[in-house]
């Protein structure tokens, strides 16, 4: 599987990250001596193997749909670039 | 009278018991041995006054009687773990004047038995790196050198900065984390010693996530009876982190005894890599030799599915993060670009990531979106999960046939110089996690001791792999071969 600049500029468009034009036949080199590190994993046989899921097989712990920490909007705003009026602001996502 | 920043936890904890020194005289030998160490850049954000504070609260704590062992202690907090009011970016300029709203569990477990915090350690960015290299604040220095060579040598990574820190005596133990390595070579590249505990041991909850199946915090301490007082102290269930473990928390110094007579030593015979130098072997051979004389059997055992650790670990390991990572987006904290006239919330994202996401981070992330992409997801990403399953499966086995731990080399070199590696492709610089990185697919503990030397008089590391929720015996079989190891050079000062 060789990847060429077009896949690059697919995969950065799809992970939300610029990439100039002329940075995209490295950065597709690059994807190529990883993905053929990667390859390696086709030598073994996998038939009948399920995806390991915990050290322990255990069941994930469940907790009622509940509030547990609610009404601090100060605090969840504190950090963001830009807040108005209680809100998030973002550029115009609708035309 | 020894210098206090020189102490171990437990001589600074016997001391405070004995009221022979106040915390505040220990914090004050930290704060200044930190100020004297800015050549190291280990500490990137400090806090003398929050250390101050919290040193005066636990004197008076221990003035009252019954204080938990870490009270008093001063420690460096890996910038990966968030920390209530005060920056905590994971060396990136995406979390650029990011300050949490909240305490990370573990650190919050520390501070509630009276830890007092320093300051926040230099790391490579999100946790993806094996020198430090990566970081937004520049690289972390080791403060060991060649003999007779000025050339600047990395700390290992990613959790550089607390390696250095610890090595240099500017904090008497430092928060790690660990998803593929990063405490167990950094640890083996400065002579420290660095558990990460089975997978589920330590709550993730409020430590900036890079490949959430993998990453567990641990302690860096100067001993192994440090980091079995520290991994104590971080341990807890905690019902913000689903994958935490309800199990309840042995008494990780009591299983201190030094005896492991009787105990199965398995030395896996794929961890005999082409191109390992023969001081790693030999190392590894004394190292057989040490736990043999101490009374354990040492026996040959076969883990077949090593060599696809690593092609696995940059499968699962880039998928996860590209979800994780996905978080940082210019909106709810940290840095946006600016944007130009009639730019939308698409250009925000593209351009708020590419400026504030290191190349390194870029990579993985876009490695991971192609693994996880339409068509790919079960030829890489399903396949690689079986993997480590077959991984797993190699460890059980040679658990159930009887062995209760592990002993490979930590790493496949001593600490190399900044910048070495700059011209190598990602992948060669993948390669330093080969011994380490099979422990975090099985979700196993895995304990780093410093056990000599090499011909430059750079620290070599071992480690030893435990069965899963016994890291009191682990420690106990670390804490045999570190005092047959004996090792006990300091780096000589120059910063």
């Amino acid at each position: 599987m060789s990847i060429d600049t077009e896949t690059a500029a697919k995969v950065a468009k799809l992970a939300r990250i610029k990439v100039e034009d002329d940075a995209l036949p490295a950065l597709a080199e690059e994807f190529n001596t990883i993905l053929g590190f990667i390859e390696q994993l086709n030598e073994v046989d996998v038939e009948g193997v399920e995806p390991m899921t915990s050290v322990t097989p255990m069941r994930l712990k469940r907790r009622e749909d509940v509030v547990t920490e609610g009404d601090q909007q100060d605090k969840i705003l504190a950090n963001a670039p830009d807040a108005r009026e209680g809100f998030f602001a973002v550029p115009k996502v609708v035309e | 009278m020894t210098e206090l920043n020189t102490l171990t936890i437990a001589e600074a904890r016997d001391a405070l018991k004995k009221g022979e020194v106040t915390s505040a005289a220990l914090t004050e030998a930290c704060l200044g041995a930190i100020e004297g160490a800015g050549a190291l850049n280990a500490f990137v954000h400090k806090t003398p006054e929050i250390a101050m504070q919290q040193a005066e609260a636990a004197d008076a704590r221990l003035k009252g009687g019954e204080a938990p062992a870490l009270c008093g202690i001063p420690l460096g907090i890996k910038d990966l773990f968030c920390t209530k009011g005060v920056a905590s970016q994971a060396a990136s300029n995406i979390l650029g004047g990011f300050k949490p709203e909240y305490e990370s569990t573990v650190t919050g477990n520390l501070f509630a038995d009276g830890a007092v915090m320093l300051g926040k350690l230099n790391m490579d960015e999100f946790a993806m790196g094996s020198s430090n290299e990566t970081s937004a604040y520049g690289n972390a220095v080791n403060p060991w050198r060649r003999e007779g060579d000025e050339t600047p040598l990395t700390p290992g990574g990613s959790s550089g900065g607390s390696a250095s820190a610890v090595a240099a005596d500017l904090c008497l133990g430092a928060t790690g984390t660990d998803t593929g390595g990063s405490i167990r070579q950094p640890c083996a590249f400065t002579g420290t010693v660095g558990i990460k505990p089975t997978y589920g041991r330590c709550s993730r909850w409020g430590i900036v996530a890079f490949a959430s199946s993998l990453d567990q915090a641990g302690p860096m301490t100067k001993t192994v009876r440090d980091s079995a007082i520290m991994l104590q102290a971080m341990c807890s269930h905690d019902p913000k982190d689903s994958t935490s473990v309800d199990f309840p928390v042995p008494d990780f110094e009591a299983a201190l005894t030094g005896d492991i007579r009787g105990k199965t030593i398995g030395i896996p015979k794929e961890y005999h890599m082409e191109g390992i130098p023969a001081e790693i072997e030999q190392l590894w051979t004394r190292g057989k030799e040490m736990l043999a004389d101490a009374g354990a059997k040492v026996v040959d055992i076969s883990l077949p599915h090593t060599k696809y650790a690593l092609p696995a670990y940059y499968v699962i390991a880039p998928a996860e993060a590209s979800s994780n990572l996905a978080r940082y987006d210019g909106v709810r904290y940290g840095h946006r670009a600016t944007l130009a006239a009639g730019d939308g919330i698409t250009e925000m994202y593209e351009k708020t990531r590419a400026e504030g996401f290191g190349s390194e981070v870029q990579r993985r992330i876009m490695v991971g979106t192609y693994v996880l992409s339409a068509g790919f997801y079960d030829a890489y990403y399903n396949r690689a999960r079986k993997v480590r399953a077959l991984i797993k499966r190699d460890f059980d086995e040679a658990f159930a046939s009887g062995v209760d731990a592990i002993l490979t080399p930590a790493t496949p070199s001593a600490a190399f110089g900044l910048g070495e590696m700059k011209s190598a492709d990602p992948v060669q610089m993948y390669l330093n996690d080969v011994f380490t990185v099979t422990v975090n697919l099985a979700g196993l503990p895995g304990v780093s001791v410093p056990a000599g030397v090499d011909k430059q008089g750079l620290p070599l590391g071992l480690q030893l792999i435990g069965r899963p929720w016994e890291e009191g015996d682990l420690l106990n079989t670390a804490y045999a071969l570190e005092q047959a190891a004996g090792f006990v050079s300091k780096p000589a000062k120059w910063w």
